[in-house]
This record gives C-alpha cells, structure tokens and sequence, in this order.
C-alpha cells in the first residue's frame, strides 16, 4: 500500500500498523463487511417475499396449499437454522446441477450417485469448471442468500400471518359489505392495513437475520468472522512479513463494535418506521405511552 | 414463489452456459488455507505455502489449468464429492476411512509424525488433558488412549492456545505445524516422542474421477524422479523425511 | 451388536456413562439416532436452566428498562443493548476469555470455563435480555384502563404489580416469549461448535451430528436426525406454553382469547 511497506521488519509504531493494516489480507477483511451488508440488502427482500407467499399459502382456502404453507412455517421454524445451513446448501446445489442434468445432457446414461459421488455431465456444473473465481464466489453467495431467505421466510410467514389475522375484524366486513371480492379485500384491505401488525415482529426478526450472518462462513461465504479469525490467529515470521501472536480478542471486539453499530441504527430507523406507520391509527403502538 | 424458482432456475442454466464454452481443462483445487505450511494464507490472501507450490507445479506438468479454492475443513470432503471442486490438497493424511469415501493420490510427503506440545517439561501426556482439533486423526487417537482427557477445540489455533493459557497440559497435532510455532515461543516445548498416526499426505479426488488421478500420479512420480519434490519437502518442512 | 446393546452403551455417553469411545465402525442409523439423542440432553439442560433463570432477570430488566429513575433504567437498557445487540458466538468468545483469566486469580471461577457452567451464564444473560425487551414491550402496551381500575379499588404498590401489572405483561407478551423460548433452545446448539471445548467427547446434539458427518462424510443423515429431534423438542415447547397460556388467559371468555394479543407476534 505505502512506499515504505517493503521491509516491514525495520518498522515499528504507527508505520508498522499502517502497513499491517493495508494488506491484501486486510482488504479482503474490510471488503467482506461489505459482503455482509450485501447479503442483509439482498435477503431481507427475498425472505419477506418467502414470508409473504407462506403466509398466504398458510390461509388458502385449497387444502393441499394450506397444508403445504403451514407445513413450510412449522418445520422450518423447528430446526436450528445452523443444522439447516450445514446440509442444505450442498443439497440445493445438488438439486440444481440434477435439473440442468435433464435439462442440458438428454442422452446422460450414468447414474447421477456413484456410490458417494455426485457425477452430473460437465455442461451441467454449476457453475462451470472453467468459470472464472468470482462467478463461483457470486454462485456461493446467491446459494447462501436463497438458504438465509429460505430460513428467515419461515420466520417472516410466521409474523405475517399473525399480522393477517389481526386485521380488525370488522374491516374486512366492511369491506365485503361494500361488494368487494376475496382477492379485492385482500389486495386493498388486508395488506395495507397488516403492516403495522407486523413491523414489530418484522423488526425483531430483522435484528435476528443481522445475528445469523456470522453463519454465513458455514456457507462457504468468506466473511468477517472467517477473515477475523484468520487475521487474529498467532503468525509465525516464516510465513508472514507481519508475525504477531493471537490478537483474535481485537479483531472479535472490532466485530462486536460494528454489530452493535448496526443494531443501534436499526433500532433508530425501525422506531421511526414505527411512528410513520402508526400515525393516526388506534392501535397500540401509536398510543403507548 | 413458483416464478422465483424458475427464474433462479432460468439464471442458474444461463451463467453456466455462458462459461461452458471456454477451455474445458480447469481443475479447481480445494484446500482449508489454515494450515501452514502445507497451506495458508499469505498477507495478500493468497493461497501459499508447501501445497500451493507442489500443486502449480504438479499443474504444470500435467498440463493443466488449477484455480484454488478454500473450503471449511469439516466439509471439505462433502464438497468434493458433491462436485464443487475436483482435488483436494490440504495436508490430507491418506487415512483408511478417508479411503472408503474418496481416491488417493500416491502420497507426496512420507507419513507425518505427530507431537506433543506442552508448556511444562515433564509432564506424562498418557495421563494429562490433551488438546486436539476435534475431527483430526489426532483427536481420534487422544480419546483412544486409557487414561488421556481428551478436549476439542474448533480450530488448530485454539488447540495451542488452550495450551498456553493452561486449559489443557498438552496438544496433539501434526509435528509440521507445531514446530514453527514452538521454535517462535520460548515457553513451548516438544514433549516426548514422535507418534505416527496415518499415512503420507495425498491428494484427494473422487473415485469415478480415476483419470485425473492417474495424471496427477505420473505428475507426482515425475517430481519424485528428478527430486524437485524432495527439494520443495526440505524447503518447507524441514523435519519431514524425503523421498 | 444389537440396537438395544447400542442404545445401553451410549444413550447417556454425553454426560460421561456408558461406552468411553465413540464409534469408531459401522455408523448404523441406531448409533447416530441414540448419540445425537443423547447430546439432545445437553440442549434441554441448557435451555431449560437458562429459561427459567433467565426469566427472572428478564421480568427484573423490563421493569428496570421502564422505570423512571435512570438509576435503574440505564443499566437495564444498557444490558439489554449489549446482549441483544451482538451475536451469540462473540459474547461466547468473551465469555471464555473473560472466565479463564478470572480462573487464574479466584480458583472459584474454575467451574466457568467449562460449557456446563459458563455456556450457561452466557445463555441465561443472552435470553434474559431478549425476554427483558419483550415483557418492556408489553409493560407499554398495558391498556391503562385496567391500570386506572386497579387504582380506583385502591390496588397499589407491590400489589398492584403482582395481581395486575404482571399477569398482564406475561399474557401480552407470550405469543413473542414462545418464539424466544424456540429461538433459545436453537442457540443451545452454538455452545461446543463456536464457543467452549468439548471435554471428553461429550457434547451436545450438534456436536454427535458433526461427529457422525465427519466420519461418514455424508451430511444427509446426521443433520436431518438433528433436525427431527428439533422438531420434537420445538413441538414440545410449543405445547406446554401454549398449556401456559390458556393458564394465563382462563378468565376470558373462549372467543376472546384470541383477541388479545395487541402488539402480536413480535418474535424474540
């Protein structure tokens, strides 16, 4: 990074740590904050988008339907999600390659489990062997994401589902004395109005999915637990120009600094939400003292 | 949801397709990259260390193109045989259970002693609370022993920490690892003799990919021959035995 | 060796009967289901002791967290912040740093850098601060009317919290206290992947299902085991706070019993 970096032994102080700062290491470690705000941008959409179809699902008048939401919201809830992410990503994997499999190689004749391997045609890799480094990494990444809002779908259905329901009676009444059809209720009544039911749960669960990240390295997801750990684990000079013993505690309080950062502008942003949601309305929140 | 599905599906079969067309001969290399000096990482984040120059160099004179991957030791083997990558190099001792699930290269180090490090000079590890990296060899063969406690710690670095810092008497672990370390640290020492646990370090692959095996065996035998191997073994492990 | 003989040697290996190795062959589904269920005793006695503890804090931090006097509430918000702010596997890490160091100087400690006494303190800390934001929750979602009532009888003080303030509180927030109870018994199985050393192979249900993973390197059994046990465990819970609740709610006419959740479903 500086000029001065190249002999690391003669420094010491200040220069010392700014060289050790900058390196290529370190940058990967600052890069994967941004990995993980990333992963919390892109999944929070996605598992209330799960949320939301379970939640629906789990309210169908059609039986099978019903049965398959609720079914969803209760088993997935069940599960540690640290159980769920150590198998199920390799399993999603899996599933992908044995579809582009029917899809891309027709005439395949091996059977896809020999023994205990996992063979798929080479057209069927996914990603392709050949692809470069980054489309595996954002091939991980999407896994990982499609787990986390998977998981985290289970839990927003949940909440969802209970902010449906308690939608005041006598609005949906009002609605359909008006003439308005199921979908009509739904569309214009039911989910304007379930919001603010469901913000609290929602911002809860939100805290939740922030605390899970550091899962993400289960998920082959270099992150910044991985990097943290990695950089405070005791280096020997042989194979580092900056040798240093376990300074896991400071690379681990950084990490504790920057979640309780987030947690507190959360807590901001979601109070506000709050007041905006629940202005004018007589619901609890608006008037608690 | 459905139309989720089918468009990931959609975008799934369209990156692939994208990259399918270019050369075909890339073999992806999965290692832990915490494990020097087998491998690591170095400041820049590279892989680097004994492997990654044996691997380039195996690469080389097979003729193929090598991308390295890191990859959590615990799922290290699932991942191989499920495809995410083709051979693993990552101090993989050639052990019998291993066997049953995957394919060894023919070893490119000679079995790998392990031993015990403790703070203390005398203190009798068949009676002592050792530590070990839970999944290693050397955990197997701790809870093995009679009157050993056996205590397990997520990563090699604990293992050494806990010793340091006296949760446990001794650490078990390899002999190539452990020897950078107590040469840095002036309070650890080696204790006792060396102990031989598995085989030599091999390269893993799965067992319907024979071919790739088999090139990588001629390249290993012909690093064996003109004793580049062996120069590489005593540049990065100086108390290995060569070929 | 028959599945009985199996069940005998390690239904209780996790805490230290039976069987002094693990498997070490075979791998059959009797070893994993009977292993896995026996590190399950780890995870009900975690959870249930950091409850239960953990509840008495929590109701102590809510009131805390609501009082007028900063004396008490900022020390409550401020628990409340730290344990509700950051992950489980740090306060994990700290935890065991912080213990082994106060090991050295009061051997008292010496218990606490072992998963049985000091995962437990960090579980029961962990809960109590997400259990204490939620009963903070439904202290200020209290209708006053019941409150005015209360004083009008001339209920007051003590009294007034135990026959009116608390029982309302617990009704309010339970719906949210049954996902901290779920969310709780999952986080018991961080203790030995992220946070304290396993002594002698005795661990918890995550623990076995590693172990098994590990040696079959076939992930596809052990965790989905896991999981079942989960589901049980999960059904479980969810049934006797549900036993709790309609306790809690009996006075109520049957229809009205589901109307009152006024801030519904706010998870953990």
């Amino acid at each position: 990074m500086f000029a001065y970096c190249t002999d690391p032994a003669s420094l010491d102080g200040l220069a010392w740590l700014a060289c050790y700062l900058t390196t290529g290491k370190h940058m990967a470690f600052y890069a994967s904050f941004g990995t993980v705000m990333l992963l919390l941008a892109i999944t929070a959409p996605t598992a209330l988008l799960f949320g939301f179809g379970g939640a629906v699902a789990a309210r169908a008048r059609f039986l099978p339907l019903r049965m398959l939401g609720k079914t969803y919201i209760a088993i997935v809830r069940s599960v540690p999600d640290i159980a769920f992410f150590l198998f199920f990503v390799i399993a999603l994997d899996q599933g992908l390659e044995y579809l582009r499999l029917l899809a891309l190689c027709p005439d395949w004749d091996q059977p896809v489990r020999q023994g205990n391997d996992f063979v798929v045609c080479s057209a069927a890799k996914l990603p392709s062997n050949s692809a470069p480094q980054w489309v595996h990494e954002v091939y991980g990444f999407l896994l990982a994401m499609f787990t986390f809002a998977i998981v985290f779908g289970a839990f927003a259905a949940n909440v969802l589902f209970g902010a449906m329901m308690a939608v005041p009676r006598a609005q949906i009444e009002t609605a359909e004395a008006y003439g308005m059809t199921r979908a009509q209720t739904f569309r214009r009544i039911l989910v304007p109005q379930m919001w603010v039911y469901a913000l609290p749960g929602l911002s809860n669960l939100w805290m939740v999915l922030v605390k899970a990240t550091p899962l993400l390295f289960l998920l082959g997801v270099e992150d910044i637990v991985y990097w943290a750990r990695e950089l405070g684990g005791s280096v020997t000079p042989r194979f580092s120009d900056y040798p240093h013993g376990d300074w896991r505690v400071w690379y681990f309080l950084a990490l504790l600094v920057f979640y309780l950062l987030l947690t507190r502008v959360s807590e901001i942003v979601l109070e506000r939400l709050m007041k905006r949601l629940t202005f004018g309305q007589a619901t609890t929140g608006g008037m608690a003292a | 949801m459905k139309t989720i599905l089918t468009a990931t599906a959609a975008l799934a079969l369209g990156t692939g397709m994208a990259f399918a067309a270019e050369h075909s001969e890339t073999v992806r290399l999965g290692t832990e990259g915490a494990y020097a000096p087998y491998n690591f990482l170095d400041d820049n984040g590279e892989v680097a260390g004994f492997e990654r120059q044996l691997g380039d160099e195996l690469c080389a004179r097979a003729e193929l193109t090598c991308e390295w991957v890191t990859n959590d030791w615990d799922s290290i083997i699932p991942n191989l045989v499920s495809g995410n990558y083709d051979a693993i190099m990552a101090g993989m001792s050639i052990t019998d259970e291993r066997d049953e699930v995957i394919d060894f290269s023919d070893p490119y180090t000679q079995p790998d002693p392990s031993v015990y490090v403790s703070t203390m000079d005398d203190v009798d590890v068949e009676n002592a609370v050792v530590a070990a990296q839970s999944g290693t060899i050397q955990a197997g063969h701790v809870a093995s022993m009679e009157g050993a406690t056996l205590v397990e710690f997520a990563t090699p670095e604990e293992t050494v920490a806990a010793v340091r810092n006296g949760e446990a008497d001794a650490v078990l672990a390899d002999k190539a690892f452990l020897m950078p370390i107590v040469e840095n640290e002036s309070e650890l020492s080696v204790v006792g003799d060396d102990v031989l646990l598995g085989g030599g370090i091999g390269m893993g692959f799965r067992e319907s990919d024979g071919e790739l095996r088999e090139k990588f065996n001629a390249a290993i035998q012909s690093m064996k021959d003109d004793g580049s191997l062996n120069a590489l073994i005593e540049e990065w492990l100086p108390d290995g035995a060569t070929f | 060796m028959s599945c009985v003989e199996t069940i005998a040697d390690y239904a209780l290996r996790s805490i230290g009967f039976g069987e002094r190795l693990l498997p070490r062959e075979g791998y059959t589904l009797c070893q994993q289901f009977t292993l896995i269920g026996s590190g399950m005793i780890w995870n009900i006695y975690f959870g249930v002791l950091a409850l239960c503890s953990g509840f008495v804090l929590a109701v102590a931090l809510a009131v805390g967290k609501a009082s007028a006097n900063p004396l008490f509430r900022k020390p409550a918000e401020w628990v409340i912040f730290v344990f509700r702010g950051s992950p489980l596997f740090i306060q994990f890490f700290f935890a065991y740093l912080l213990f082994l160091s106060l090991k050295n100087s009061y051997p008292f400690f010496g218990a606490f850098t072992a998963a049985w006494a000091g995962a437990l303190v960090v579980l029961f800390l962990n809960t109590a601060a997400y259990s204490g934001e939620i009963f903070y929750g439904a202290l200020r979602s209290i209708p006053r009317g019941d409150m005015e009532a209360a004083e009008a009888y001339g209920i007051t003080g003590w009294n007034k919290f135990r026959r009116i303030t608390f029982p309302t509180m617990l009704r309010l927030a339970w719906p949210a206290y049954t996902n901290e109870a779920i969310f709780l018994f999952h986080a018991t199985t961080l203790v030995f992947f992220s946070g304290f050393p396993a002594w002698q192979q005795r661990g918890d249900a995550l623990y076995y299902a590693n172990y098994f993973a590990d040696k079959t390197f076939n992930p596809f059994v052990p965790y989905p085991i896991l999981a079942f046990y989960f589901i049980l465990l999960t059904l479980s819970v969810v049934g006797l706070f549900a036993l709790a609740s309609r306790r809690l709610n009996r006075h109520l006419p049957r229809e009205a019993r589901q109307k009152l959740r006024l801030r519904p479903n706010f998870l953990r």
